[in-house]
């Protein structure tokens, strides 16, 4: 028997909007038709409040705080936009953007890029932070796929897939900080991760370049984020 | 009304971003009725002006001739507009910056080569350690990423700064 949680209300931008405990602030304010700009929130994923991008404001002192990890409480009162708020999300986008080496012109998810895509939306046409230009390794190891890591932002939707829906849990991240990196398995190349099944939905739930199908060139690397999301819907499902 | 001075300059890029300021069709013509283009890859002049209203900038700093010709530019232009991701970001040139510049060179043209293997130190400036923007050289009042502009969007900020206007574009693309 499902159990239905408790409904309560919150107030997003001021309006009174239904929803039940046990949810986010992100699932409330989507199913109330308002948006709010995620990365590494992936549909069918737990979250894990990775990339930053969804802070709103809470309560009346405007606390920051992560859309996708906040539980909605009764009256709870959110701002999901403000000059504040916009302010923050350019840079974290900008600090995303000078961590590593994301040259869009060459890169194989260039037009199916989410943190481009988002960059564009938020406004931010310049970084003025210091590039770091890192040099970083690529892993073309494995047969059918490769992971660049000039290109990775560290989202984490990879190892949720991997672990969530697919239930190999080859990926993790090792290290911390600016350190921090995706590895397979006990940091070993790609094709001798022995729990990789091969079934690339890693290479679909990135959004960036940072995965991809060996062979495609320059922009033709579009990403089945809807076939992920089926996927994980479908395992919700059966258990 | 006084034509307005304009001038671009051409450091380390492709000229795809000159070519796109070049395919704007009629646009070019209504262009040329509002300013003069006193200095640029496309025209005579030999030495950067005084006295110029807007400097459009193409490619990213590479050498230390890019560098010294940039703040140049800088000191003689009222407004300076980087055009395009190299100018933005470093794009492409941005590539070599994990690689010591000793290594490059000896790879491409010792390495390299088929015949006559030596590296050209006569008449090319020394290239700087890595290949960077515009803005962390000089203030630059506005950005124009895209890989290159569309030619649309060159219009747009072309019209803004005829108008007197610094603002962000209203459409961005990277790449």
């Amino acid at each position: 028997m499902i159990q239905k949680s408790k409904a309560i209300s919150i107030r997003i931008e001021g309006e009174l909007v239904p929803t039940r405990e046990g949810k986010t602030i992100l699932q409330a304010a989507r199913e109330a038709g308002k948006s709010i700009p995620t990365l590494c929130h992936m549909d069918g994923l737990h979250d894990v409040g990775a990339c930053r991008l969804c802070i709103v404001e809470i309560g009346g002192g405007g606390r920051l705080a992560p859309a996708c990890t906040t539980p909605v409480q009764e009256g709870l009162s959110v701002t999901i936009n403000s000059p504040r708020l916009a302010a923050y999300r350019r840079m974290i986008l900008e600090l995303l953007l000078a961590e590593r080496n994301h040259i869009c012109a060459v890169c194989v998810a260039n037009r199916h890029c989410e943190l481009q895509s988002l960059a564009a939306q938020l406004g931010v046409s310049s970084v003025r932070f210091r590039y770091r230009y890192p040099a970083m390794p690529v892993d073309l190891s494995q047969e059918k796929y490769v992971m660049d890591h000039n290109r990775c932002i560290l989202c984490s939707r990879c190892v949720r897939v991997c672990a969530e829906v697919e239930g190999a849990h080859v990926w993790d991240i090792m290290g911390r900080g600016i350190h921090s990196r995706l590895i397979s398995e006990m940091d070993q190349p790609w094709a001798e991760a022995a729990s990789c099944t091969r079934c690339g939905k890693c290479v679909q739930a990135c959004p960036t370049g940072a995965m991809a199908e060996k062979g495609r060139a320059v922009e033709e690397m579009v990403k089945r984020t809807d076939a992920v999301a089926l996927a994980a819907a479908r395992k919700g499902d059966r258990t | 009304m006084s034509k307005l001075r304009l001038a671009t300059i051409w450091l380390d890029g492709c000229s795809g971003c000159h070519m796109s300021l070049l395919d704007l069709d009629e646009g070019i013509l209504a262009l040329a009725k509002q300013a003069d283009l006193v200095y640029s890859p496309l025209v005579d002049a030999t030495e950067f002006p005084e006295g110029v209203d807007v400097t459009l900038v193409e490619g990213a700093v590479s050498s230390q001739e890019d560098a010294a010709r940039l703040r140049t530019v800088r000191a003689r232009s009222r407004v300076v507009a980087a055009l395009g991701d190299c100018a933005v970001t470093g794009n492409v040139p941005s590539m070599r910056n994990s690689i010591p510049v000793a290594r490059i060179l000896q790879r491409i043209y010792i390495e390299g080569a088929d015949v006559s293997p030596v590296i050209p130190s006569a008449g090319v400036p020394p290239l700087l350690p890595q290949a960077r923007p515009p803005h962390e050289f000089i203030k630059v009042d506005v950005h124009l990423p895209g890989c290159p502009p569309q030619p649309k969007a060159i219009l747009a900020l072309l019209d803004d700064l005829l108008h007197g206007r610094i603002a962000k574009p209203t459409e961005i693309k990277f790449g």
